[in-house]
């Protein structure tokens, strides 16, 4: 999850520039799909866990194209970070999202956790205290669709779509089919 | 979300519904090897008990770990209270100390909503004299929810001592909110004055309600709140309201049986009942521990 909130679903269309559209998108995929595949020994003893809202689906997406170029399946899940964001106090309390984890758990594997944008890191900090209750992988990676900098924790992604710089001042929209309707990144000033 | 969890009727749809789907993740965390979220690491809570009890005390004190935070238990047995201190003196002591939550349990009905008025923290009603016990009637409307799938449009009939039952009272309010109709069942001498005020049906049969239920929560004959004789004998009493093998043969296939606990086995539910696949008893123990994490979380999760 982007930090902070990338998106609420049915937001303004016209504010902000595109700067990934739908074609693009699905091609980011896939190129980190094959960047995965490389990087992992053809996707071996993998699992893929995507950060509520829209690492999940994206998580789901890179599964999909690893067994389409492979035909390797590779589990994907989600795992909610909520109960263990640091900023629970500053804001009020969340709905929990949803944490699913293959049948089997995550003990010995190489997870790679998927999100949607990488900004201050804060959001996989809390993902790493997650998975350090749910069992101990044998590695962990991450990919994210943007990283737009300004990183506040010493955190990089192993896998990225695309590197976009931005100021302090503007966010990062994504949005997604299953989700919000449609495949778009959209950069807009802060109201 | 609201600051105090005083009364079932603090909760509105939206918020109960909030609840128990927050209890419904947290419930997987006790099929993990670490039962513990780091979620109110330094927040304190008090359970403040001036009342006997197993299953609430025990069972806020393992949410209250589960999330992480410290948790301060007082019982009025063996405290400054045997020497005459008042609640009011017993809270400021509690405001000085920091809690960020105090959970109590009083025999006086409203003595919740006086806390709430003396300190800071939040204030979650466990059980106030024949008041309420808004955390049962969650957890409660959580168990009918994972066994029968909804809870709109439900028949859940409540029967036995109404009167005296502060459950009774939480879940009548948090089943009306979630859109399930209830019945009390009880002898006359039972049933509060001023029930047909309340948004429920009553009956004084038993056996008439029995095959149109989808829930049969017993209640607990509270002896010791008994100054009066309420009923002409315990077997008596067990003849007409007591739930036997031969009336949960009249229920729907699909029915479950409940019991808030601690159980009179014999007196209002047969022991082959308690004991049987439709009861939810146990469920209810371990369902109340994610019910109150959830309580707790959205109480004290947010804005210190």
């Amino acid at each position: 999850m982007a930090y902070p909130p990338a998106v609420e679903a049915g937001g303004k269309q016209a504010a902000g520039k595109a700067v990934i559209t739908g074609p693009d998108l699905t091609r980011i995929v896939d190129r980190m799909a094959h960047q995965i595949l490389e990087k992992t020994d053809g996707a071996r003893d993998c699992v893929l866990l995507g950060i509520p809202t829209r690492g999940v689906p994206l998580a789901h997406r890179l599964a999909g194209r690893i067994h389409a170029f492979e035909g390797v399946r590779v589990p994907a899940g989600a795992l909610d970070i909520t109960l263990y964001r640091d900023d629970l106090r500053l804001r009020g309390a969340r709905a929990v999202g949803h944490t699913d984890l293959p049948p089997g758990g995550i003990d010995g594997l190489r997870v790679i956790l998927v999100d949607d944008v990488l900004f201050s890191g804060r959001t996989v900090r809390a993902a790493l205290d997650a998975l350090k209750d749910l069992g101990r992988p044998r590695a962990v990676q991450l990919a994210v669709l943007v990283d737009r900098g300004h990183r506040e924790l010493p955190i990089r992604a192993d896998y990225v779509g695309k590197n976009i710089p931005t100021a302090l001042s503007e966010q990062v929209r994504v949005r997604l089919t299953e989700t919000d309707g449609t495949d778009e990144v959209r950069l807009e000033a802060t109201a | 979300m609201i600051r105090h969890l005083l009364s079932a009727a603090d909760l509105d749809a939206p918020t109960a519904t909030l609840v128990l789907d927050t209890a419904a993740e947290l419930a997987g965390l006790a099929g993990r090897s670490v039962k513990k979220l780091p979620t109110l690491r330094g927040r304190t809570m008090v359970n403040l008990f001036y009342e006997d009890s197993t299953r609430t005390r025990i069972s806020f004190e393992a949410a209250a770990k589960r999330l992480s935070a410290d948790v301060i238990t007082f019982s009025a047995k063996g405290s400054s209270v045997s020497k005459g201190e008042s609640l009011k003196d017993t809270a400021l002591t509690l405001q000085s100390m920091g809690a960020d939550a105090v959970v109590i349990r009083h025999s006086a009905s409203g003595a919740p909503y006086q806390l709430a008025g003396w300190i800071d923290g939040s204030v979650v009603n466990a059980g106030d004299g024949t008041h309420e016990h808004p955390t049962q009637a969650l957890l409660d409307a959580y168990t009918m929810r994972s066994r029968l799938g909804r809870l709109s449009g439900l028949t859940v009939a409540i029967v036995g001592d109404v009167l005296h039952s502060r459950v009774a009272r939480s879940n009548v309010l948090l089943l009306n909110t979630l859109g399930a109709n209830v019945t009390l069942v009880g002898p006359p001498t039972l049933l509060p004055v001023g029930v047909d005020s309340w948004p429920v049906k009553t009956s004084y049969d038993l056996d008439a309600v029995l095959p149109t239920a989808d829930v049969v929560m017993m209640l607990r004959v509270q002896r010791e709140r008994m100054d009066d004789a309420f009923f002409p004998s315990q077997r008596e009493y067990s003849r007409r309201y007591g739930l036997d093998a031969a009336r949960m043969r009249r229920l729907p296939d699909h029915a479950i049986v409940m019991h808030p606990g601690p159980m009179n086995r014999g007196m209002e539910i047969a022991a082959e009942v308690a004991d049987s696949p439709r009861s939810t008893i146990v469920e209810q123990v371990a369902n109340g521990v994610s019910v109150r994490m959830a309580v707790l979380y959205l109480l004290l999760g947010g804005l210190s």
